[in-house]
């Protein structure tokens, strides 16, 4: 056997599993560098990792906890907040983080998204938003746009439905703290998810991201470096804006922000102080 | 806390079982028949320094009882046939990941929304057979208010031990029922805890096991990092679409329940040393079983009972052992004939009769009693 070189190491590379990688994600595709951001709002916070729970659903962003180097749990299609509201009311001292995509956050596991938004549970979800399904191959789900093409809503018919906003339905339903940004963003997304993972209560950061090999190719929008480019072009920042005027549309304009920073008793605070109190303290 | 003495109901004796268990985490959603036990733990949970969080649906709640038992707490949830049928994908992800937890089900009639006040023992299978793919499952059978205590407690010990799902499988006549219950002193309780690594946390390999077929489980928070899927994975946590990996974990996780099926299995044998029928029923039939058996013999009818307590892994040696001491065999269930199938094939050839009753009201005494004349005189 031949030594190896020495190469530089990644400085986030403490957090990830090496001998995991290389990730599987396609070339092109956002969710590594979404998992950067993570690995950088971990460090940059200085959080005990070992304190930290990543998790995740089923698809192309559920893989994402399997990458970290802490306690990481990859649950069932949708219920990965739900699991992770176990986690967090069970040992509220841990920092409970999920990632995941749109499909699985918003079509299959949108009952517990809205309701873990409305019950305010301290935790951080990050969801990927490429639009499409992407680990099945391509097929249309609540976040695909209106008469875009997917494998299940081909040409020359394209989408029949509308598509969610996922800031404006995480903000109506309770969320303290809501924000999204692109891919291409990573120096405010990463910031965004600091503050998220600070927030004391429910907190959702949407990341739109690319999808090359699926979604970019059945809609013509070039390969990953041509859409990463597109994604930075149309972005509009809007800080503090009403998260019902947050639009998103992929062709001419995404707005991008923190939209929601509010202030509500936290479920695992008011728990603890019921306990005190049916305690007789 | 010393020893108590309480008249109440099946529901609150499970509840009441679980917190002497160590449990403190109850996912749930209401359901008939199974709302008192919610209700009482919504209560006693806080008292104890416990969480009682009533989620959007059954889905939510048992995978939220996954991630709150990853965190070292005992928990549980507790619903009925209707909403098992949706924790049962959740159910696999625990059997996958080695999750300890408890599922109450207090089992009403089916299928669909059936007769929600009315009890029934139609989950059997459901309980063995529910989630996709092979696996082993454990579930236990009580048959009075006292059994609900116990056997959840039993229920705790079973999933930690083996770091399993556990079934409290009780019908709605159990679980409404009012008796005596004593719960005991704590000190008198003896409760098992899942193992915990001990290795140097660079060597740990999570999904190792030990020779009892069971690996120890870190906890999140712990120095031990982790990943746990419910892909098919090796001995490190990681996915891996290898054949022999398949096998080897599927193996490994029926294994670890067949091969302790001795210490996991609890019968009852009454009056069958010289019996010439035994009888087989679990939970409230079993009752009605009881009393036919003695009215039996007062006629001169040499009638036993084996009471299974324990319905998965199925007690295939104490059925086999009765089938070799009696001529007949009847099965009481209320149901069509489920732990009924199970029998024959374990039984033959001896005959097996089935005293079927898919309805609330339970098999009487004197219904069963009439089964017993008419088979003694085959």
């Amino acid at each position: 056997m031949t030594e190896s070189t020495p190469v530089l190491r990644h400085p986030m590379s403490k957090y990830i599993r090496e001998d995991r990688q290389p990730f599987i994600y396609c070339s092109g595709c956002s969710i590594g560098i979404v998992t950067g951001m993570l690995a950088r709002a971990i460090d940059n916070l200085g959080i005990d990792i070992n304190k930290t729970v990543i998790v995740s659903g089923i698809g192309c962003t559920g893989r994402t906890s399997g990458y970290f180097k802490t306690g990481t749990y990859h649950t069932t299609h949708g219920r990965a907040i739900a699991f992770a509201e176990g986690v967090k009311i069970a040992n509220p001292e841990l920092e409970v983080i999920v990632v995941s995509g749109d499909g699985d956050i918003s079509a299959i596991g949108g009952n517990h998204l809205i309701h873990a938004c409305r019950r305010n549970i301290d935790m951080t979800v990050i969801c990927i938003n490429n639009m499409n399904y992407g680990m099945t191959g391509g097929q249309f789900g609540p976040t695909t746009e209106h008469e875009r093409y997917s494998q299940t809503s081909p040409r020359p018919y394209g989408n029949l439905e509308h598509p969610f906003n996922l800031v404006k339905l995480a903000a109506s339903s309770g969320a303290t703290f809501v924000a999204r940004w692109t891919a291409v963003q990573a120096r405010r997304a990463t910031k965004s998810i600091e503050k998220a993972i600070e927030k004391e209560g429910f907190s959702f950061v949407e990341i739109i991201g690319a999808c090359p090999t699926a979604y970019g190719r059945m809609n013509r929008l070039g390969d990953g470096v041509t859409m990463h480019k597109h994604l930075l072009e149309v972005a509009e920042i809007q800080n503090g804006l009403p998260p019902h005027e947050a639009e998103l549309d992929y062709a001419t304009k995404i707005i991008c922000g923190e939209f929601v920073n509010i202030e509500k008793p936290e479920y695992t605070a008011v728990l603890a102080e019921m306990q005190r109190k049916a305690k007789g303290e | 806390m010393p020893e108590r003495v309480m008249f109440t109901m099946g529901d609150i004796a499970c509840a009441e079982g679980a917190l002497s268990a160590g449990c403190r985490y109850l996912g749930g959603y209401p359901i008939t028949p199974a709302t008192e036990i919610a209700e009482w733990m919504s209560i006693r949970m806080p008292q104890v320094g416990g969480a009682y969080v009533q989620y959007e649906d059954e889905i939510a709640a048992i995978t939220s009882v996954i991630g709150a038992s990853w965190t070292g707490v005992k928990s549980m949830t507790a619903t009925s046939g209707p909403g098992v049928s949706l924790m049962l994908e959740a159910i696999g992800l625990a059997v996958m990941t080695e999750t300890p937890l408890v599922i109450v089900n207090i089992m009403r009639g089916g299928p669909s929304t059936g007769q929600p006040t009315r009890g029934q023992q139609g989950d059997i299978m459901q309980a063995k057979w529910g989630s996709h793919g092979d696996y082993q499952i454990i579930a236990l059978t009580p048959a009075s208010v006292q059994e609900m205590f116990d056997q959840t407690v039993q229920a705790f010990n079973l999933s930690e031990k083996y770091r399993t799902p556990v079934f409290v499988l009780a019908d709605e006549t159990v679980g409404h029922m009012r008796e005596r219950l004593v719960i005991p002193d704590e000190k008198d309780l003896k409760l098992e805890y899942r193992k915990t690594p001990t290795v140097d946390p660079k060597d740990y390999l999570p999904f190792k096991a030990d020779d009892d077929l069971v690996p120890p489980m870190a906890l999140f928070g712990s120095k031990y990092q982790f990943y746990a899927t419910g892909l098919t994975h090796d001995e490190r946590g990681y996915p891996s679409d290898k054949e022999n990996v398949q096998i080897e974990l599927v193996t490994r996780l029926q294994n670890k329940i067949l091969h302790n099926a001795d210490k996991i299995i609890d019968v009852e044998r009454i009056e069958l040393d010289d019996a010439k029928i035994g009888v087989i029923a679990y939970g409230t039939p079993s009752r009605s079983a009881k009393k036919a058996i003695k009215d039996a013999r007062n006629e001169g009818i040499k009638a036993g009972l084996l009471r299974l307590k324990t319905v998965w892994p199925f007690p295939e040696k104490q059925v086999a052992q009765l089938a070799s001491e009696v001529d007949h065999i009847i099965v009481a269930e209320q149901n069509l004939g489920q732990v009924y199938h199970m029998v024959k094939a374990v039984a033959a050839p001896t005959p097996v009769h089935l005293m079927a009753k898919p309805a609330g009201m339970p098999q009487l005494p004197h219904e069963i009693l009439t089964k017993l004349r008419d088979v003694n005189s085959m």
